[in-house]
């Protein structure tokens, strides 16, 4: 799509850009090296061998094995994988009890449902009102017959990164399995799966400039993993179906890129965040949603009062900024989002949310830009808002102080 | 394949009638906060017409769209015919809403509606009940 001469793609939380080496990565295994991974001759054995070396720079980037590395149709899927899982291995051993947060992915949230409707018990920690747990609330809330604790790394709208090492090492302690959503952590935290207490891990390669339909599961070895998808030997066994060896290779490389350049990016990313939380902060009744400083690089997520989100969305897409919000409106559901309902938000406010996720090649000059168009748009979309007046005239009680100390 | 059909990005664009008429003759006022939407509508009525009409909407696109598209179908029209808009002429007008955002041009329809009747109770003008189609958002499914 020709976005026109002026655009700033501040919605990386959704998806990526795919990285020129991601996608060179891929083409030789479209163009010439197509053969099928379970093929006996060499065009075959050509991509096994691709994917196994892929499978093992993988490994090399979240301090695993190879053999503890299963490729996945993405994060949802290994999300399904990795829970199910455990509540199948913890059944076995009478133990139906898992404990999670108020705000994980719904890939997380109702896979954890539906085991519910199966028959188990679910836990959903609070998230307080800066949306962060801690290790002491898993641990108060483990119980003898704990099956899995699965708690994201970190949150996919408000950006807040979990203290994930401290929670593995309580449910390690309890001898309970622990499971992290990393979609969004992966490629852009440090990630160590043994020094992080972690056994079971997700993630998705579109988020670090990977191509789409293509994740990992990291299952520690010992792990019972159980198939959600039975068929061929694949993925030792574990996950059936021809291998999308091109989207792996893109998934690698786009990994090992992403891993290489963390340190630097993220301090970029970190300075930028900076700068556009200040500058939104001057908007009068507004609030950033989520710890400001525990959060992912790159991610400004803001609760406006008196707007609605996708009207907001829209006359910031006019401007050539894409970004994203919680409102009902774009979630296509009744309700706003669930997790700012998890941080205590109100749904009138709820409803007027915008996360940007910015992107490495970001500039102040780009923020500053964002900065305006925001307020602009807010302040006119306040303008003709009814709800406003009745905020401004004291009909209705405001929810926000004027300005967020 | 865009969210919203042009006319639809041209009412939301270029909201016809916003603002607030401070001696209306009629306000209405419906939706919640809580749901996410409320649309508030002025009416001046003079001669049995509707001399003027402003809109105050507090919503996504299309129920911005729909409000600047209603307060044009009824503008400069005898009270009769407000009285007859329907959510589905709001919509056609607009050329379609996707099915999730026809609450948008019910939403229209009610708050026109409810200033309609405001009028009518402000200027003691008898009418049977019944006369005024439902403008109570409690009852709405997203209530």
């Amino acid at each position: 799509m020709d976005q026109g001469a002026f655009f700033i793609y501040a919605d990386n939380a959704a998806t990526t850009k795919m990285s020129r080496a991601a996608i060179d990565a891929m083409l030789p295994y479209m163009e010439s090296a197509y053969g099928n991974p379970s093929s006996l001759y060499r065009l075959g054995q050509e991509a096994k061998e691709a994917i196994e070396n892929a499978r093992a720079r993988v490994a090399a980037c979240l301090g695993c094995e190879a053999r503890e590395i299963y490729f996945t149709s993405g994060g949802s899927e290994a999300d399904n994988q990795a829970i199910r899982s455990a509540a199948l291995n913890g059944a076995k051993k009478d133990k139906k009890h898992l404990i999670s947060t108020a705000f994980e992915h719904h890939a997380v949230l109702h896979t954890l449902k539906q085991l519910e409707k199966e028959g188990f018990e679910v836990t959903l920690l609070d998230v307080g009102s800066k949306g962060l747990v801690t290790a002491e609330q898993v641990k108060a809330a483990l119980r003898p017959d704990t099956a899995l604790v699965t708690i994201m790394f970190a949150n996919n709208e408000i950006g807040t990164v979990q203290p994930i090492r401290e929670i593995g090492a309580v449910c390690r302690e309890a001898g309970v399995p622990f499971h992290t959503d990393a979609v969004q952590a992966a490629g852009h935290l440090p990630i160590d799966v043994r020094a992080d207490n972690i056994d079971l891990l997700s993630l998705s390669a579109h988020k670090f400039h990977g191509p789409k339909g293509c994740g990992v599961l990291y299952a520690r070895r010992g792990f019972p993993l159980r198939n959600l998808i039975e068929g061929g030997a694949q993925e030792r066994n574990r996950r059936a179906g021809t291998e999308n060896v091109p989207a792996i290779m893109g998934l690698a490389a786009a990994l090992e890129e992403a891993c290489a350049g963390m340190d630097a990016r993220a301090e970029k990313l970190n300075a930028l965040s900076k700068r556009l939380i200040a500058g939104l902060r001057k908007i009068p009744y507004a609030e950033l949603n989520g710890d400001e400083f525990q959060r992912l690089p790159g991610n400004v997520n803001f609760c406006f009062e008196g707007i609605e989100g996708e009207s907001l969305l829209l006359l910031l897409d006019d401007k050539g900024i894409a970004a994203s919000s919680g409102s009902a409106c774009t979630s296509g559901s009744l309700d706003p989002s669930h997790v700012l309902l998890a941080i205590g938000r109100p749904h009138e406010v709820a409803h007027g949310s915008l996360r940007l996720t910015l992107g490495e090649d970001a500039t102040e000059e780009e923020v500053d830009y964002i900065i305006r168009a925001v307020t602009e748009v807010v302040t006119y979309l306040r303008n003709m808002s009814p709800f406003w007046r009745d905020l401004t005239t004291g009909k209705r009680p405001h929810v926000f102080a004027e300005f967020e100390v | 394949m865009a969210l919203y059909s042009e006319k639809v990005m041209d009412h939301f664009r270029n909201p016809r009638n916003v603002g607030v008429i401070e001696d209306a003759d009629g306000v209405g006022e419906v939706g919640n906060p809580t749901c996410g939407d409320i649309m508030k509508i002025y009416l001046k009525i003079e001669d049995d017409l509707i001399a003027d009409v402003k809109f105050e909407t507090f919503g996504c696109g299309s129920a911005i769209a729909s409000s600047s598209m209603a307060t044009e179908l009824i503008k400069g029209k005898p009270v009769a015919d407000a009285m007859k808009l329907t959510n589905q002429a709001v919509t056609e007008a607009l050329d379609g809403l996707p099915a999730h955002k026809l609450h948008c041009s019910v939403l229209a329809e009610e708050a026109i509606q409810s200033a309609l009747k405001d009028y009518y109770d402000r200027n003691g003008i008898p009418y049977e009940e019944g006369t005024f189609r439902k403008v109570d958002c409690d009852t709405c499914e997203r209530a």
